[in-house]
């Protein structure tokens, strides 16, 4: 476009507009006192009438948010980099869950029951909820619990964390399509939201969205799509496109997919050699703490542009990054 | 592809019956149960026998909204007793239907620009249903051109290339095809199309299946919606792969089912 002279007539330029019909479902996070829990705030996510950030075409009532993930032990295999932060709350889920809250702003916690698993602690489900009990009381955000990952166990423990927060609404994960229906029980009984997640398969994605559907209709409305993302370098393009799917069939009036989406950003991200490697063994790849710290940054970025609304992440500088990212792309929009 | 439910219709002897009788019964019966069945809009037709047509249709639409939440399609060929019915309507509804005759499409699109109703349209004139493409698709085009006219937005019409039976006229079921594949080509965005479904098997053995086969087909031409019987549940099931195959649902193992529930 040239320099318009003096009179010059100006050309209007009308934007194409895409009309979606349909919007995605608002969920919301925790309980406060109101909703019979103890939580100081809840937070909302979806609700979106069109794809990420194009504000120009319809509403994001919500803006995406970050939760940090905490552990009930310490990650042993946690690069140095990221384990020096929490160094001094290791011993103490609450802690460190606080440390998260007040020093790094994190919208929510991510509490990952890492020592139930019977190859590491198999601590029993008592132990587990003494420190969720702990966590609530430490901090007023609301909570993601997520078990050990390891199905049998995780139907064990599961059940008595929902019981023993029974009102909080946490968001539970996670329900997967060969092993839903105990953590979809304990969700309907104590009143908490459900990640459904699904193996970067959008048909898997919605028919386990379907079976928990006819389970309650009501939970339906609290579930969360964790689609499974990719780290960057290890499929992140395929997340990225199922995700767009996701994101398309909703606002194109699939209601079994219109959900918000979660994605377990930090614990992809930190498992790879880019994120864990040092500058000795990849010459030519840079310092490892910075490059780190990017690696979870880019990733958790470019999911925010795929419609990623919840992000659990790990670096508090890679979390920093991706919230100044966010109040960027939210500016004039912050509801 | 949607399916406008047909059965309340006074041509069929419980509907006229509780048409004459003022019994609610039997319409809110039926739209309820087209309505679980997968209907997206019930078909409201008083029927021939009815000696007022406009408190007639009044009627129906009343009782039929306190049974249903879907929108209606009033279907008459008296166009005060639709607009009596658009009257009352909570819903945006459907007007069934207007042929390409002047003073028929004059005063169908003013009362489907005030009611904020959708249009179905006939590929006929005063001297009947052509046979051949070209000469169906010239009435389309009027009718497009009327919308413009009436600055109703295009894709609130639903174009109707009008089957005939198959055992009568079978050269014409390619000809609607073809229509149906080059009426999608008049416009940007393009009108929607419907079908009469049922009248493609009058008079033919194994009527169901003549319909699921041909509504298939029908759909891979660009058809959006199709007035039938929605309490056919074969039709459904045939209705909901087409929908997987032309990529307008997103693949699931419960695919039958989730169309069953949602109805498009």
């Amino acid at each position: 476009m040239g320099k318009r002279g003096k009179g010059e007539e100006q050309i209007t330029v009308e934007i194409y507009k895409e009309k979606h019909r349909s919007q995605v479902r608002e969920v919301v996070l925790g309980a406060a006192g109101g909703g019979g829990g103890t939580r100081s705030h809840t937070i909302k996510v979806g609700g979106e009438t069109t794809l990420p950030f194009l504000h120009f075409e319809g509403e994001i009532p919500n803006r995406p948010v970050i939760a940090m993930e905490v552990w009930d032990m310490v990650p042993a295999d946690w690069p140095d980099n990221l384990k020096a932060f929490f160094s001094d709350v290791y011993s103490d889920p609450a802690a460190w869950a606080k440390k998260c809250v007040d020093l790094y702003g994190a919208d929510l916690v991510a509490l990952r029951f890492k020592s139930a698993d019977p190859e590491i602690r198999d601590a029993s489900a008592k132990d587990c909820t003494a420190a969720l009990k702990k966590v609530l009381a430490a901090v007023g955000v609301p909570l993601i619990v997520y078990g050990c990952g390891k199905g049998d166990k995780d139907n064990e423990i599961m059940g008595a964390l929902a019981e023993a927060a029974e009102g909080e609404n946490l968001l539970l994960g996670v329900a997967e399509p060969d092993n839903y229906k105990s953590l979809a029980a304990a969700a309907m009984a104590y009143r908490h939201s459900i990640i459904a997640q699904s193996p970067i398969d959008i048909n898997i994605a919605k028919q386990l969205n379907i079976l928990i559907s006819e389970m309650s209709s009501s939970l339906f409305e609290r579930i969360v799509i964790d689609p499974t993302v990719a780290a960057l370098g290890y499929g992140l393009e395929y997340s990225y496109s199922i995700m767009e799917r996701i994101r398309f069939g909703a606002l194109s009036g699939d209601r079994i997919l219109a959900m918000p989406m979660i994605g377990n950003v930090g614990n992809e991200v930190w498992s790879k050699k880019e994120a864990t490697g040092s500058a000795d063994e990849y010459p030519g790849w840079g310092e490892q703490p910075e490059r780190s710290l990017a690696w979870e940054a880019v990733t958790a970025t470019a999911l925010l542009q795929a419609g990623m609304d919840i992000l659990v992440m790990r670096h508090p500088h890679a979390a920093a990054l991706v919230k100044q990212s966010i109040d960027e792309l939210m500016r004039d929009h912050n509801p | 592809m949607f399916i406008i439910g047909e059965r309340i219709n006074g041509m069929f002897h419980d509907i006229a019956r509780a048409i004459r009788r003022k019994d609610p019964g039997p319409v809110q019966e039926w739209a309820r149960r087209q309505e679980a069945m997968g209907a997206a809009y019930l078909d409201l037709n008083v029927g021939p026998a009815v000696a007022d047509r406009v408190p007639a249709m009044r009627w129906l639409v009343a009782v039929t909204q306190d049974a249903s939440k879907l929108p209606l399609c009033l279907d008459s060929t008296d166009y005060d007793a639709i607009e009596a019915g658009l009257e009352i309507c909570t819903k945006p509804a459907m007007i069934n239907s207007v042929p390409v005759v002047q003073e028929k499409m004059d005063r169908i699109f003013a009362m489907a620009a005030s009611y904020s109703a959708e249009i179905i349209g006939l590929t006929m004139n005063e001297t009947g249903v052509p046979r051949d493409v070209e000469s169906r698709i010239a009435l389309a085009v009027e009718l497009v051109m009327h919308c413009d006219a009436h600055a109703i937005p295009i894709d609130k019409l639903y174009i109707d290339p009008l089957v005939l039976p198959v055992n009568i006229s079978q050269d014409q079921g390619p000809a609607v095809l073809e229509t149906l594949r080059q009426i999608k080509l008049l416009s940007d965005p393009p009108p929607k199309t419907t079908l009469g479904l049922s009248n493609i098997s009058q008079g033919t053995k194994s009527r169901e299946l003549i319909n699921r086969v041909f509504v298939v087909m029908a759909m891979a031409c660009g058809l959006d919606a199709a007035i039938g019987d929605a309490c056919d549940e074969e039709l459904a099931k045939a209705v909901a792969p087409a929908r997987i195959l032309l990529n307008k649902d997103i693949y699931c193992d419960s695919y039958v089912k989730i169309f069953s529930n949602q109805g498009r």
